[in-house]
């Protein structure tokens, strides 16, 4: 009798046990077709971003990938285009932040504030979110050339005296034309975010607030911007990516030019590395602008961390 | 009078941001002279005057646009389509499963979620340029070397994304363990639960995985700008910048951008509750 029962304990263990080991072969068996995918896209491209930057590596070549160092970071150290690059990009992400940031919290509090045709604002205002960058760039092309919309608005609404300008040929105006663009492209994005950030404050914070006779503008300082602060870090984060990483609207618009005074890291990175087809020195330009990512997100996170 | 001041600037928004869509739409059925003609009044966004589809016929006529259009519909809906599926089962054995090594996997996963796609895509270009295929030549199975100007070296770098994993993830921790554990008493196998308890009940995530998928899928341009040169394979957003470098009309542009923007502008109204709810998931877990 007593062998019975652990002949049939023994049987419950292995049987558990081939339960157990059958739920992790089927586990591994459901999660490896996206773990291989992410190794082969993700993760060797970026080992090799880090390994080809210190190679002469070109994209087609018949002689192998030969070993140069710091080469490549020695030229791109000296080279004035990469210098134009990182300040035009700076330039971008200082004033897209917090000019997006700030609109977007603006046409947030509009529409949640209730009135009618709440839904209607939120979809119009959304509607660029969806509508690809390449077809906006090419849209406002046409409101910046010198014939073209802006000019015709200006110079009806100052009776004639504006004389009109190639806003994305003049050096002064060329990156700020992008900025408006970009901002008036991605704002709707945030706006959600904002939105979404607001409906989970407490309803009856603001009750509270207005049985105490708060003004709006300390009901906003002490209840909503403190309520924030969890989608405040998000959003910071995700327009300074977004910002750092400009391309498309440069590739469409202008190429860079005029001067350089629109080129950024990102478009020389695919100037280099495409066009020219120097994949080493392209991955060395990746890695700074790698490296410029993390920084710039990591001082963001330490700065907007909990205090308490 | 606070309502009314609010009204009034969220009519006025409702200008700036309809305007210069509302202009590209209603130019597209305009000759160029007219386009020019009508900037200077409230004409620019009025459907009057010579109104017809000729730029539509122009732009059929000058570039296989009909061609790039299939090419951007086959590749956004195999991407949505194997996407939801790939990341799906991944969030399934991440968060229903136990399994040695399933918490690091996840780790590593968001891990990955930082690293922007532009640090990577130039070793990637060189990566799948030496890259191995199989292609069939009648019945005999070739090894070709180089993923460069195919269709897949446009869909397999995008199916496996970490975002999408971790949205299902968070959406299936939501649904009760309870039911898995009846499925089994019933005899039910893991995939089986998989395929008939959690991901019916899943309606949600799966919305919003395919809208964050669909939209960079259609509107890709910076990747196959690298890697697609035949006009056979090339998608929409890089056949219009190349009909806009043909110095083709402006009318002809507004309604090959009409033409690729109004498809998803449906959608997007149609589908407005997912496709606002997407973005503010991917705000609030993000």
């Amino acid at each position: 009798m007593y062998a019975t029962a652990t002949s049939q304990l023994v049987v419950r263990r292995v049987r558990a046990r081939t339960a157990r080991s059958r739920e992790t072969l089927i586990g591994v068996a459901m999660a490896s077709p996206a773990v291989v995918l992410l190794l082969v896209f993700f993760l060797v491209p970026v080992l090799l971003a880090f390994g080809l930057a210190f190679t002469n590596a070109r994209l087609i070549s018949p002689r192998p990938a030969r070993f140069v160092g710091v080469d490549n970071f020695v030229t791109l150290f000296g080279d004035s285009l990469f210098w134009a690059s990182l300040r035009n990009t700076a330039y971008f992400a200082v004033v897209v932040v917090p000019v997006q940031a700030g609109l977007a919290l603006i046409l947030a509090l509009l529409v949640n504030a209730k009135v009618r045709g709440t839904n209607f604002f939120r979809t119009v205002y959304f509607a660029p979110v969806v509508t690809s960058m390449v077809v906006i760039s090419l849209l406002w092309r046409f409101i910046y050339q010198p014939d073209g919309l802006l000019n015709h608005l200006l110079s009806a609404v100052s009776f004639g005296h504006w004389q009109g300008t190639d806003w994305l040929n003049n050096p002064d105006t060329a990156m700020p034309a992008i900025m408006v663009m970009s901002i008036w492209q991605a704002v709707g994005f945030h706006m959600i975010v904002w939105l979404a950030g607001l409906q989970t404050i407490p309803r009856d914070l603001y009750e509270a607030a207005a049985l105490d006779g708060a003004s709006g503008w300390k009901t906003f300082a002490n209840i909503t911007w403190p309520g924030l602060r969890a989608t405040r870090t998000f959003i910071l984060i995700t327009i300074t990516i977004a910002a750092l990483s400009l391309f498309t609207q440069i590739s469409v618009m202008t190429q860079g030019g005029p001067l350089d005074r629109t080129t950024t890291v990102v478009f020389m990175a695919v100037r280099t590395g495409y066009e020219q087809q120097s994949t080493g020195y392209a991955a060395a330009v990746s890695l700074v602008f790698f490296v410029l990512v993390l920084t710039v997100s990591g001082v963001q996170r330490f700065l907007t961390r909990d205090k308490d | 009078m606070r309502t009314s001041l609010l009204q009034g600037g969220r009519a006025l928004l409702v200008v700036v941001f309809a305007f210069p869509i509302v202009f590209m739409l209603i130019s597209s059925f305009k000759p160029d002279a007219q386009i020019f003609a009508d900037l200077s009044s409230l004409r620019a966004v009025l459907p009057v005057g010579e109104l017809s589809l000729d730029n539509y016929r122009g732009v059929f006529e000058r570039v296989p646009a009909g061609r790039f259009l299939v090419n951007s519909v086959l590749i956004s809906v195999v991407t949505v389509a194997l996407g939801i599926l790939i990341n799906s089962m991944a969030a399934f054995a991440l968060s229903r499963m136990r399994w040695a090594g399933r918490r690091a996997v996840l780790a590593a996963i968001i891990a990955t979620l930082i690293v922007p796609f532009e640090t990577f895509a130039l070793p990637l270009v060189w990566w799948v340029n030496k890259l191995p295929w199989l292609e069939l030549h009648g019945f005999q199975l070739q090894l070709t070397e180089g993923w460069l100007d195919t269709y897949h070296v446009q869909v397999l770098p995008f199916l496996a994304n970490a975002f999408s994993i971790y949205l299902f993830y968070q959406y299936f921790t939501s649904i009760p363990v309870e039911l898995d554990e009846a499925a089994r008493m019933d005899g039910a196998g893991w995939f089986a639960i998989y395929r008939r308890v959690v991901m019916p009940l899943s309606g949600p995530a799966i919305a919003t995985v395919a809208i964050l998928t669909f939209l960079p899928a259609w509107n890709s341009y910076l990747w196959p700008l690298m890697v697609v040169q035949s006009e056979d394979l090339r998608p929409v957003m890089v056949g219009i910048q190349y009909f806009f470098q043909l110095n083709v009309s402006w009318g002809q542009i507004m309604a090959y951008a009409s033409m690729i923007t109004v498809p998803v502008l449906v959608l997007f109204v149609a589908f407005q509750r997912a496709f606002i709810g997407s973005i503010a998931a991917a705000g609030v877990k993000g």
